[in-house]
């Protein structure tokens, strides 16, 4: 059975964001890229699957720049997966063209036994890809998985919702599987994992043979800024009882937010 | 005229503010507002609706839509949009929105733009502000090639005014076809909170490290009590295993933008930050004067949360009862 994952390249978070030279996108100089965090739960917990279920081909999949995709692809199969594919698409391809060019890319490959996603990506904070691709694929999904368990009869999860509550689903696989913290503790790529992925197949594919139109882009980012400056903190001075007193008076009648 | 569809969730049949804000928002648009709930107590949500703008309300009381399942909530929507065929749809980002609206917009071939932070209706044309990369950025999302253009709003953006009791919406019922499953909702395990959640809340207050243990979350919770806040946690805390996941702030938690949020004994870490910076008022509470939540506040306290805190619980009470 092939499982796929899908995996996406985002930039860290302790990486300073500047604006480009026409608003029109954020300046990639300098940027560390990494694998967005929630996907790595997604590896793992496929990676586990295989280990379990023998005749399991794992594949991980990211659409991105080419050369930046291609070392968290490798980092994904030095952590396990076995087969790597890069869609060669340009930078900030909408959440509709990606999830289409995902759906693409697991049909021609004969369809998954299983999907795994991450439940949103870092950067857009989107949370639309993996159900857009299951949809697209005719195939269940849910998302904002914090347990997984496969049986002959199914596939059981745990989705985590409002309040600490959560649901437990039982899918008729093939499904999409989004990742939640919690899922699984991944595993770090280790020297020989690293050793044995460079001999791995990573198989390189261009977005433009996809046959996906112009029109299947929905959205588009224009103007981007900086949050604007906060005035800076008024620290309130005095014992504590004063300070207390100080804080609720301005938090009644010049924050008004009481 | 545009349609502006909003759906509309609600507990028991009470509307959800994020309802009222969006409903709310549409009508100022100056296009027809058509809302849609469902579930039980959908009627009575209907009649809500219509006090907060929307001319004409769908409803389908069905059970079965009482609990979330991604499939039946997709035959539902296609249903009443098929019928509508709007311009425009809204709904609050909620876990239930985030999951659902994506599939209809895949389903429906058109875009969606998910936790927005502002709206800007004019005509049939709708642009957001958009918060990316942790809340570092924004940008303006707009739509291309998009029949429906879908929204979901991040709680708390917009303003909700008191309700106009003499409007009344036009109520349609519409009977579920479900379709045949392959996602069953087998149970529903309840939380442990009985308060909003976190990314609906108001009023947000905090604990971080600084806490020292578990037990000591009494004191936020007194506090929050006074205030009719939600408890949030910082992820030290959560990873220490003092409170669940589920109260987790930040990059692997929760996005919150509440008016109020009160961040006790947080160092204010890049990944912290992250989920609360969009909140409108910050207050640091805080041993460390160096400590980089204070770059972020609105007002600052620098003192020991164990001196500071109930004295402050005590003062809200004094304040707040009058
Ligand atoms: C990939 C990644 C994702 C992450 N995601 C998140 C996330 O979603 N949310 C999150 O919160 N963190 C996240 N983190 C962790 C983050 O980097 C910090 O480690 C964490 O936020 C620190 O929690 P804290 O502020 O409670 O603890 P600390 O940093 O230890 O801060 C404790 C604070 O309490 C103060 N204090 C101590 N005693 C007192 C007292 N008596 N009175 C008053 N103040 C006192 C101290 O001065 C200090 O500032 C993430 C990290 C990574 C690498
Ligand atoms: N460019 C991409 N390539 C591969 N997978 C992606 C890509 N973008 C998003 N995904 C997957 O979809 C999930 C949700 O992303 P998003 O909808 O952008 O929040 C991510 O965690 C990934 O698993």
């Amino acid at each position: 059975m092939k499982v796929f994952v899908c995996i996406k390249q985002v930039p860290d978070t302790e990486t300073k964001i500047k604006i480009g030279p026409d608003a029109s996108s954020i300046d990639l100089t300098g940027i560390k890229w990494v694998i967005n965090p929630y996907d790595e739960y997604a590896i793992e917990e496929a990676v586990k699957y295989r280990e379990a279920n023998v005749g399991t081909q794992v594949f991980v999949l990211s659409a991105g720049p080419l050369k930046r995709i291609s070392e968290s692809l490798r980092t994904a199969l030095a952590m396990g997966a076995d087969e790597g594919i890069a869609i060669n698409a340009p930078e900030n391809l909408d959440s509709y063209s990606t999830a289409r060019a995902l759906a693409e890319v697991i049909r021609a490959e004969d369809g998954a036994g299983l999907i795994f996603t991450g439940k949103l990506a870092i950067d857009d904070n989107a949370s639309s890809v993996s159900q857009m691709l299951a949809e697209f694929l005719g195939l269940p999904h849910a998302t904002v998985v914090s347990k997984f368990t496969a049986s002959p009869e199914g596939v059981t999860v745990e989705r985590d919702i409002e309040g600490g509550a959560k649901e437990i689903i039982k899918l008729t696989p093939p499904a999409v599987i989004g990742a939640n913290k919690g899922l699984n503790t991944p595993r770090y790529a280790s020297l020989p994992g690293i050793m044995k992925a460079k001999k791995k197949v990573l198989k390189e594919i261009e977005f433009a043979s996809l046959n996906i139109s112009a029109s299947e882009i929905k959205v588009r980012y224009s103007q981007f800024h900086l949050p604007t400056e906060k005035p800076p903190v008024k620290i309130l001075t005095g014992d504590s009882q004063h300070q207390v007193s100080a804080l609720v008076q301005l938090l009644r009648d010049e924050a008004k937010v009481l | 005229m545009s349609k502006v569809f909003v759906f509309a969730e609600h507990k028991n049949g009470a509307l959800r503010r994020g309802a009222m804000e969006l409903l709310q928002a549409a009508q100022k648009s100056g296009n027809t507002v058509v809302g849609m709930a469902v579930g039980t107590g959908a009627d009575k949500a209907a009649v809500e609706m219509g006090h907060h703008g929307a001319k004409e309300v769908h409803i389908i009381k069905d059970s079965s839509l009482d609990a979330y399942n991604p499939e039946i909530y997709a035959a539902a929507l296609s249903l009443v949009l098929d019928r509508v065929q709007p311009q425009i749809l809204l709904a609050s980002a909620t876990s239930t929105a985030k999951d659902l609206f994506p599939k209809i917009a895949a389903r429906l071939k058109t875009g969606i733009v998910s936790d927005c932070t502002e709206l800007n209706i004019s005509g049939d044309n709708v642009t957001v502000k958009k918060p990316l990369y942790s809340e570092k950025t924004f940008a303006t999302a707009s739509f291309e090639n998009s029949p429906l253009k879908i929204v979901l709003m991040r709680a708390n953006q917009l303003p909700v005014v008191a309700a106009d009791i003499s409007k009344a919406a036009a109520l349609i019922e519409h009977a579920l076809t479900k379709p045949d499953l392959k996602t069953i909702v087998k149970e529903i395990v309840k939380g442990t909170s009985e308060k909003l959640d976190l990314t609906e809340a108001t009023i947000i207050v905090s604990g971080g490290r600084g806490l020292k243990e578990a037990g000591n979350f009494k004191l936020l919770n007194d506090l929050a009590d006074v205030l009719g806040a939600t408890v949030g946690a910082s992820r030290a805390v959560v990873d220490s295993g003092w409170v669940s996941h589920s109260m987790q702030v930040g990059q692997t938690g929760k996005t919150v933008a509440p008016t109020l949020y009160i961040a006790v004994g947080i160092s204010g870490a890049i990944q912290h930050l992250a989920g609360m910076s969009g909140s409108k008022v910050i207050v640091a509470i805080n041993n460390d004067p160096g400590a980089p939540i204070f770059q972020k506040a609105t007002y600052g306290i620098v003192g020991d949360l164990f001196d500071v805190i109930p004295k402050l619980t005590e003062e809200f009470k004094k304040v707040l009862k009058h």
